[in-house]
């Protein structure tokens, strides 16, 4: 395969991985946590290479993921205790715990395999070469293989606590009386998009790993008024998203990442002006009909 | 109680529930009776919201139990359907009317279990029940504020229960959505069920409930709503300000109905 292909797949999973966890924060109003778990989980990194020794996924996803839940779960002693915003008590938390990631980075920085414009921009462009290897036979690039077990997880994971997912997102206080535990599944939420976020930290860096979280779901959510059907989309959205911005970027030669969010953003414009239903466009059209039509009328109309 | 009587739907035991140190339902000790419509009335910040929230185990309490039908709180909220104020929601989610009343099968369904074929026959029977089947496959925030508040009672009904708490239901609805709730809570009467509904308007509360719970930080009064509801009582719990919360209630009442016209 060569090698532009194996990029295109390395963006798709990550795209794909990131849009699944990424529509359920975008429904709970905790976009910006994708923002700060991805910040944060660098100290986690850091520690999970210098205690193993190595890049092996496993002691990087164990690291990322429990400084993933720290900030968390940071975040929301902050908000109840500190008596903070949201908002603030996110800024205040994730900052901080990637300040202490920089600072280990650059301090450790003849044992650790990074610098600090690998951990913003990442490196999908290196992503092919990184094989591998098993004894002496290839099995292709290690972040294809990574990836692609989270984005199985991520499937796993939504497929099976759907209903959990979902209630708790819409309605916290009917989940709770209904008896489903509100706190285990936002952390099994956290968990599982600091999983995402450390798998696709290395293609597409720390502050872009956002654009796959939120943007494709939000496209989706312009598109679709059904939770399953956003799911599905933002996917397609995160993919189609992962090969425009390889293209791009191959037309522009310039950086991957950043095509591959340029392009995103680029679906997501379409989506708000042209959407059939919550289109701006619709939304103009619509109005005017309904205001010379029926300007008596209080009522919702349908927007079909 | 005698082990010979049957146990209240819900007891609650000296119940005080505070937010930063600061009290906001003091010594609650209170039985509501089964088979009876309980009005919960009392003045902006009395705790009506709490003391519903108290019981669903959505705030924690300082001190205090709550007992259903006899079992630990915990075990007996299944037994109760909770409808919430409609603003507690974000009706912009991406769901239909049918869906959000299958998700009061929820609580019914095994964990990683899916809604089946008879889940969603009782969340259509439900939606038939408050006049809102047409509007089943409508997107939430397509619906208007009454029909949105049709649709959280279906899923109450839903749910299935023998009690049901509401926490102002008749808060901004149309004429038709309020008789529409009015006829479900006399039907939910007939068969025997518990509800007890935050309420605000205190006209017409010996209309449509028959038992009265006034509450103003502590329990003022409760019991039946000929005895109970008597002006000295209500002018203990809203301070004797009756007279003036009616009329602004009653001028703020009348201007969003004309602002609605």
């Amino acid at each position: 395969m060569n090698h532009g292909l194996w990029i295109m797949l390395v963006g798709s999973l990550a795209a794909a991985a990131c849009a699944m966890v990424g529509c359920f924060l975008v429904l709970r109003k905790q976009a910006m946590m994708g923002d700060a778990i991805s910040h944060s989980v660098l100290p986690g990194i850091v520690l999970a290479f210098l205690i193993s020794g190595s890049r092996s996924p496993l002691p990087m996803l164990i690291g990322a993921g429990s400084l993933g839940l720290l900030t968390a779960f940071l975040t929301g002693a902050l908000e109840r205790h500190g008596r903070l915003q949201p908002d603030a008590s996110i800024g205040v938390t994730f900052t901080w715990l990637f300040a202490v990631g920089v600072i280990m980075v650059s301090a450790f920085a003849g044992q650790v395999d990074l610098d600090t414009d690998c951990v913003l921009y990442g490196e999908i462009a290196a992503s092919p070469w990184d094989i591998w290897l098993i004894g002496d036979t290839s099995l292709g690039p290690r972040a294809v293989w990574i990836l692609g077990a989270i984005t199985v997880l991520n499937l796993a994971f939504i497929g099976l606590g759907y209903k959990q997912l979902k209630l708790t997102s819409f309605d916290p206080g009917l989940a709770a009386a209904v008896g489903i535990n509100v706190q285990l599944w936002h952390y099994l939420l956290m968990g599982f998009v600091s999983l995402t976020t450390v798998g696709a930290f290395e293609s597409v860096g720390a502050i872009l790993v956002v654009a796959m979280l939120i943007v494709p779901p939000n496209t989706a959510y312009l598109l679709t008024d059904r939770l399953s059907r956003m799911i599905m989309l933002s996917v397609v959205f995160g993919v189609l998203s992962a090969i425009g911005g390889y293209w791009l970027a191959a037309q522009l030669d310039g950086s991957i990442a950043g095509a591959i969010a340029v392009v995103s953003g680029a679906f997501f414009v379409a989506a708000m002006l042209f959407s059939p239903t919550h289109g701006v466009i619709a939304g103009y059209i619509s109005s005017r009909n309904t205001y010379t039509t029926f300007p008596e009328e209080p009522e919702a109309q349908p927007r079909a | 109680m005698s082990p010979a009587e049957k146990p209240a739907p819900i007891e609650v035991h000296d119940l005080t529930v505070a937010y930063r140190h600061r009290p906001v339902l003091w010594d609650i000790d209170v039985t509501l009776p089964e088979g009876n419509l309980i009005a919960i009335c009392g003045p902006n910040g009395a705790g009506k919201s709490t003391l519903i929230k108290a019981i669903m185990g959505l705030v924690p309490l300082a001190s205090g139990k709550v007992e259903i039908f006899g079992k630990p709180a915990k075990q007996g909220r299944s037994l109760i359907a909770y409808v919430p104020q409609r603003e507690s929601v974000d009706w912009d989610f991406p769901t239909t009317a049918l869906d959000v009343v299958l998700m009061g099968r929820y609580g019914h369904l095994p964990l990683f279990g899916r809604p089946r074929k008879r889940d969603r026959e009782i969340a259509r029977q439900s939606l038939e029940k408050v006049g809102m089947l047409e509007f089943a496959n409508r997107q939430i925030s397509q619906l208007s504020g009454g029909q949105q508040q049709r649709v959280f009672l279906a899923r109450a009904l839903a749910q299935q229960t023998r009690v049901y708490l509401m926490d102002e239901p008749f808060a901004g609805v149309d004429a038709s959505t309020e008789k529409a709730i009015v006829v479900l809570l006399r039907e939910l009467r007939e068969q025997g069920c518990t509800v007890a509904v935050v309420h605000h308007d205190l006209q017409s509360v010996p209309e449509y409930f028959d038992t009265v719970m006034l509450l103003n930080l502590r329990m003022v009064a409760f019991g039946p709503v000929e005895s109970t509801f008597t002006t000295e009582n209500l002018n203990k719990t809203y301070g004797g300000r009756l007279n003036l919360l009616t009329e602004v209630g009653e001028k703020l009442r009348k201007s969003e109905w004309s602002a609605r016209q």
